[in-house]
């Protein structure tokens, strides 16, 4: 109570008030210049695209055109078949490229880890697609890929392969390679988080199932897979997460084509707010790639503690 | 035992195929260096001739780095953007890592909580809202502005926030008991001992800036302004059929990386196998 205080007490208290007050400010002062960027380029533009997504607006027409739609953009979504092409495909690219990339990087991170010598070129060889800039690798792959006379072509035609696919400019195979290289931009990727989770399994514990006679193969499937699942769990998630937000890829490859064959939400997005100018309709399409994220990352949530607590 | 290991057989098998599958996945980029040395009617050839046959040494350099394609400028915009809104926001979320983890005031947790819930959000979800803003405060097509929006990272706030509160307070609390203010403490004493991760965050940042390609893409339309992976993707656009000029562009494209890569493996390979994220 302050009336009971003493007079010393009052002061110590007052001081103290004082000192929380400067430590309240000092606080706040050093994330200023964070929290400032912060408001500016997330929190007000996420409540916009909140709001813009019950719209209809063609930002080439300014302010005034932007017409209140409610739920029309959302309800659209049902019949929009860019979208259901959009979503197919990146289920399809998930549903694909992360379960490869887990077992491609596992498989390849316990060879390397412990049955090669000098492990470490290795990972630093497959490392540097992921280094690599998107945009010259995809150009670089385009020519690769180049139906008639590019060098795969060639290859696959001198083997005797009369007719090879015409990957990224033919429908049913332009997923496909799409795929193949983000698998080849990913792998090192998934090899080095491996590698730095196989680290900590213990040795002895292969020490031991060696004498019990378990041959490498057993050792790998009762040993490693078992020992690794929380970074799997990790790279799973991040994986799935990533993949749903791929954009580089498409827009540089094929842009969504030939037709929709290999448009992504991501990709979907741009082209509906930067090339046809429906800001309201993207935003509602984000919104909806969000709902996927978000229900994603409630599963993380969930079920991070059964991987974290050994 | 000690000393020398007796080379296993099935050990030496291992390591030639994985080297192997490690060379065939350079083999793209090979093929790149390799076309970028090339005169343009031999670069099809089959087989493929991984050394020229005409060697036309750094001519196809020449042309892409020359006026016409002007690589230069991409370069100098790249270098700039990239350094900049590196070290800002290294500088940026050190200090808003600080002010989560040694200061203790009333908000603080309840807006880091704030920060950990918008980084679910993708990025697609304000890339409208964004350019709207960017438009408004005529941002849009200026260097300043793509700076200002890639140096705020809650991301980057995260991480060194991890690396802050592995230190002891009690290092801190005995500064301040000795006198020193927080700005003090936190240049003096907490700034020198993240390093690390500060290095693992700057070059993973470099690397992603450099590579970034749909920021620019969003907000910048003026060719002066161009990042190389714009200039890159518009010089394919427009001399999309003189392959070996194109591939001496994605050489330039990516080497700078390669030359970061090879001198920071280390952060880079550390970095992102404890957990760094992509935004």
């Amino acid at each position: 109570m302050a009336s009971m205080a003493t007079g010393s007490g009052k002061a110590a208290e007052k001081q103290s008030m004082k000192a929380s007050t400067k430590e309240n400010i000092t606080g706040f002062l050093f994330i200023l210049p964070g929290f400032v960027g912060f408001v500016i380029f997330i929190l007000i533009p996420v409540a916009m695209s909140l709001g813009l997504s019950f719209t209809e607006w063609n930002f080439l027409k300014g302010w005034g055109a932007i017409e209140f739609t409610g739920l029309e953009n959302f309800i659209d979504l049902f019949s929009d078949d860019w979208f259901k092409a959009s979503m197919i495909n990146n289920l399809v690219f998930t549903a694909v490229t992360v379960p490869a990339l887990l077992v491609l990087g596992l498989i390849m991170a316990e060879i390397i880890n412990r049955h090669t010598y000098g492990g470490k070129g290795i990972r630093a060889m497959i490392f540097i697609p992921y280094i690599a800039s998107i945009v010259a690798v995809c150009t670089v792959w385009q020519v690769l890929l180049q139906p008639s006379y590019g060098p795969i072509n060639q290859f696959l035609m001198s083997l005797g392969i009369e007719n090879p696919p015409r990957w990224l400019v033919d429908e049913r195979w332009a997923l496909a390679a799409v795929m193949i290289i983000n698998i080849w931009t990913q792998v090192g990727y998934y090899v080095a988080v491996y590698m730095a989770g196989l680290k900590n399994v213990p040795l002895d514990l292969y020490e031991a199932a060696a004498i019990d006679g378990a041959n490498a193969r057993q050792q790998f499937l009762y040993i490693t897979v078992p020992m690794v699942s929380p970074t799997t769990f990790f790279l799973g998630i991040m994986g799935i997460i990533s993949s749903f937000k791929v954009f580089d890829l498409i827009s540089v490859l094929t842009q969504g084509g030939p037709g929709n064959a290999t448009s992504v939400m991501a990709y979907y997005i741009y082209r509906t707010a930067f090339q046809d100018f429906k800001m309201g309709y993207a935003c509602a399409l984000a919104w909806a790639l969000f709902v996927v994220i978000f229900i994603v990352t409630m599963i993380q949530w969930k079920y991070q503690k059964n991987f974290t607590n050994e | 035992m000690g000393g020398l290991k007796k080379l296993s057989a099935g050990k030496v098998i291992a390591t030639i195929i994985l080297y192997f599958i490690g060379i065939t996945m350079l083999a793209p980029l090979a093929w790149m260096i390799s076309t970028s040395f090339k005169i343009e009617n031999e670069v099809f050839n089959f087989p493929i001739e991984w050394i020229p046959k005409t060697f036309v040494g750094l001519d196809n350099y020449k042309v892409v780095w020359g006026e016409e394609y002007n690589f230069g400028m991409y370069y100098l915009n790249s270098i700039k953007i990239t350094v900049l809104s590196t070290i800002l926001q290294i500088l940026i979320s050190a200090l808003g890592a600080y002010g989560f983890t040694k200061v203790r005031w009333k908000w603080r947790d309840k807006i880091f909580l704030l920060y950990l819930a918008t980084m679910m959000i993708p990025p697609q979800v304000m890339i409208v809202s964004r350019f709207v803003i960017m438009t408004e405060t005529g941002l849009y097509n200026t260097h300043m502005g793509l700076i200002l929006m890639t140096m705020f990272s809650t991301y980057g706030v995260f991480l060194l926030r991890q690396a802050m509160m592995g230190i002891s307070n009690s290092l801190c609390e005995s500064a301040r008991i000795d006198g020193a203010s927080h700005w003090i403490i936190f240049w003096k004493i907490i700034l020198p001992l993240v390093k690390p991760s500060m290095a693992t965050l700057a070059i993973l940042k470099f690397v992603w800036t450099w590579n970034d390609y749909q920021m620019p893409l969003i907000f910048l339309s003026k060719r002066e302004l161009f990042t190389i992976q714009l200039g890159m993707k518009l010089f394919a656009t427009e001399s999309g059929s003189i392959y070996s000029l194109m591939m001496a562009a994605a050489v330039s494209a990516i080497l700078p990386l390669i030359i970061v890569f090879l001198c920071g493996q280390r952060y880079i390979i550390d970095g992102i196998a404890s957990g760094a994220v992509k935004e």
